[in-house]
């Protein structure tokens, strides 16, 4: 019984840091019509940070590196997006290929500055202790985890429907040209939207940095998965991510748990039954 | 004039075995197989329209299913060499069916996650495919009993599958199949009132470039005598689509050329640094911003542009 509860909590903290990841990638595909490939070396961006600051300055607070972190890939991906991304405005196969190469970049940048050995994120000191309930042991901080996802999941869906720059960004979404032609400002739009996306995936990797623990090729193990969330929730729709992430998290953890070889060919069949019956995903619009 | 052209590279590639080293003949020996791959991603890039990023799981696939074959179960090359062959025609069949219900960034995003699946399976199932370590100790065939161990003698078996290849790929794209998949390619719509089956050109297309994916794996395996999962990466999946834009996608030699420099900057590079990945994003940008539609048209659109400046 402790066995299904302690992986079900991982499913859930697993669940909480995919959605923190593939909202930012739907969010920007939504927008953009751009499927961002730099979101996996984001994340694993965030993590490297957090490594290196929580562990250069002791007892340095998670939720400040997460702020930081997540303001630092924000600007890293805005410039990207200033730089380089507006110039294929017209020629998304482009934007793809560089959003690629620049992942191979990032990448390969970090195992040259932190080296090819892993390195543990250390747990916040508060947050390690065991949280007791009805008589089973939780670790603390996965439980925080999974309410911080809620709460970001939460805060995003009013940004989106109850702001005057969510709504702006929902009219991009549906009719790009008429929100210009009413006069919103849909390139800077763009670059809002690819700082916020590239900001949470950086924030999310100092999150996930505890559980995950910083190492080369954390990128491409995050990257694949972000990817089969939106494939099974629906490109740009939040509550799509939301689902698949909880989804792929429950999945991906009760898979390598129970059959540890097969875990990737378990990831597999949800995608395969999805695309085949609801090409667009489970919450996609028709059409989109 | 194009025919003398394609006379003078065939005939430039009977040459190295007699005049080059045996690092030269193994290097050419390389960016055939390349070549061959590039060419088969190109059938569905450039002529199809259809942007894969996981086309290594074809030369992956193969080239495991032959390793494991050959070097665990005692088959013979001959027939490993088919079932390999069967086996990625069949995944490719698969992959296609899911794929290709989707179009455009969706396709890319589909193969992408289908190739990262294949690759974490080659990493961790590593009771069959010995994970990290790779399966080594392998061997090369030895068609009508000629070995193939010595460098030159490998050019030439690699040689005749790349004519031949270039030839059979050459035919699918100037056959009534082929204008039709370009049809699709550029009018899908149409296509579809005059009668024809998108899916079925697409599909189609897409198992006869795994097919020829999984030849030039076969071919990778008999190089290397060794396989690992980075075969299967997304790195390799993204070299030969930079050697087929580098090139010129929907040309017939383009993606060849594109394989080639690619393979060379590859060997070049990793001689004196192990920088390759961060290399390999810069070239991507590289060519995407300054060159989009290859290098033989960059170079003389920027040489033009330079003129036009001089003036």
């Amino acid at each position: 019984m402790q066995f299904w509860i302690i992986q079900g909590l991982n499913s859930l903290s697993l669940g909480g840091l995919l959605f923190l990841l593939s909202s930012g990638f739907s969010l920007i595909f939504g927008l953009m019509r751009l499927a961002n490939l730099t979101h996996g070396a984001f994340f694993m961006l965030g993590t490297y940070f957090a490594a290196t600051a929580m562990r250069s300055f002791d007892g340095l607070n998670i939720w400040v590196t997460a702020i930081a972190a997540g303001v630092a890939v924000a600007a890293l991906g805005g410039l990207f997006e200033r730089l380089v991304l507006t110039r294929l405005k017209s020629n998304p196969l482009g934007q793809v290929l560089v959003t690629l190469g620049m992942s191979f970049i990032i990448s390969d940048a970090c195992l040259v500055i932190w080296g090819g050995d892993s390195i543990p994120v250390p747990t916040p000191q508060n947050l390690q202790a065991p949280t007791h309930l009805f008589g089973f042991v939780f670790p603390t901080y996965r439980l925080v985890l999974v309410g911080l996802a809620v709460v970001a999941a939460l805060a995003l869906y009013f940004l989106l429907e109850r702001t005057r720059l969510g709504a702006m960004i929902r009219a991009g979404v549906d009719d790009r040209q008429m929100a210009r032609a009413v006069g919103i400002p849909v390139s800077n739009l763009f670059t809002i939207v690819f700082c916020l996306g590239a900001g949470i995936a950086g924030a999310a990797g100092v999150l996930g940095g505890p559980i995950l623990s910083a190492y080369p090729g954390l990128d491409a193990d995050m990257l694949p998965l972000a990817l089969i969330v939106v494939i099974l929730g629906g490109i740009e729709s939040l509550v799509g991510a939301f689902v698949g992430s909880f989804v792929v998290g429950f999945i991906y953890t009760f898979g390598t748990a129970l059959f540890p070889e097969l875990a990737y060919i378990i990831l597999f069949l949800p995608m395969i039954l999805v695309i085949a019956f609801r090409p667009q995903g489970l919450f996609g619009r028709v059409g989109a | 004039m194009r025919w003398i052209g394609v006379a003078l590279l065939f005939g430039s590639l009977l040459l190295p075995p007699f005049f080059a080293g045996d690092f030269y003949i193994n290097l050419a020996s390389q960016i055939l197989i390349a070549a061959i791959f590039a060419l088969s991603l190109n059938l569905l890039v450039g002529y199809g329209g259809m942007t894969s990023l996981g086309h290594a799981s074809y030369l992956g696939v193969a080239a495991y299913i032959s390793a494991l074959l050959t070097g665990r179960y005692g088959f013979g090359h001959g027939a490993a060499a088919l079932i390999s062959l069967s086996g990625t025609v069949a995944m490719a069949a698969c992959f296609g069916v899911i794929a290709l219900r989707a179009s455009g960034l969706g396709f890319l995003m589909i193969t992408l996650a289908l190739s990262q699946v294949l690759w974490g399976l080659a990493y961790r199932m590593s009771n069959v495919t010995n994970g990290d370590n790779g399966i080594a100790g392998l061997t090369r065939p030895a068609p009508f009993g000629i070995s193939l161990e010595s460098p030159i003698a490998f050019y030439w078996f690699v040689l005749i599958i790349a004519t031949l290849a270039l030839v059979l790929m050459a035919t699918f794209v100037s056959s009534a199949f082929g204008s039709s998949l370009k049809g699709v390619r550029d009018q899908p719509r149409r296509m579809a009132a005059l009668g024809f089956n998108p899916w079925l050109i697409r599909w189609i297309t897409f198992i006869y470039a795994g097919f020829w994916g999984g030849v030039a794996g076969l071919l990778y395996v008999y190089y290397h005598k060794y396989i690992h999962p980075s075969s299967l990466s997304t790195t390799s999946s993204a070299e030969a689509l930079l050697g087929v834009i580098a090139g010129g996608s929907g040309t017939l030699g383009g993606p060849a050329v594109g394989a080639a420099l690619v393979l060379l900057l590859k060997n070049y590079v990793s001689a004196y640094v192990e920088r390759w990945n961060m290399l390999l994003g810069l070239v991507f940008l590289f060519i995407v911003l300054v060159m989009p539609a290859g290098i033989v048209p960059g170079i003389s659109r920027l040489v033009a542009g330079l003129r036009g400046k001089a003036r």
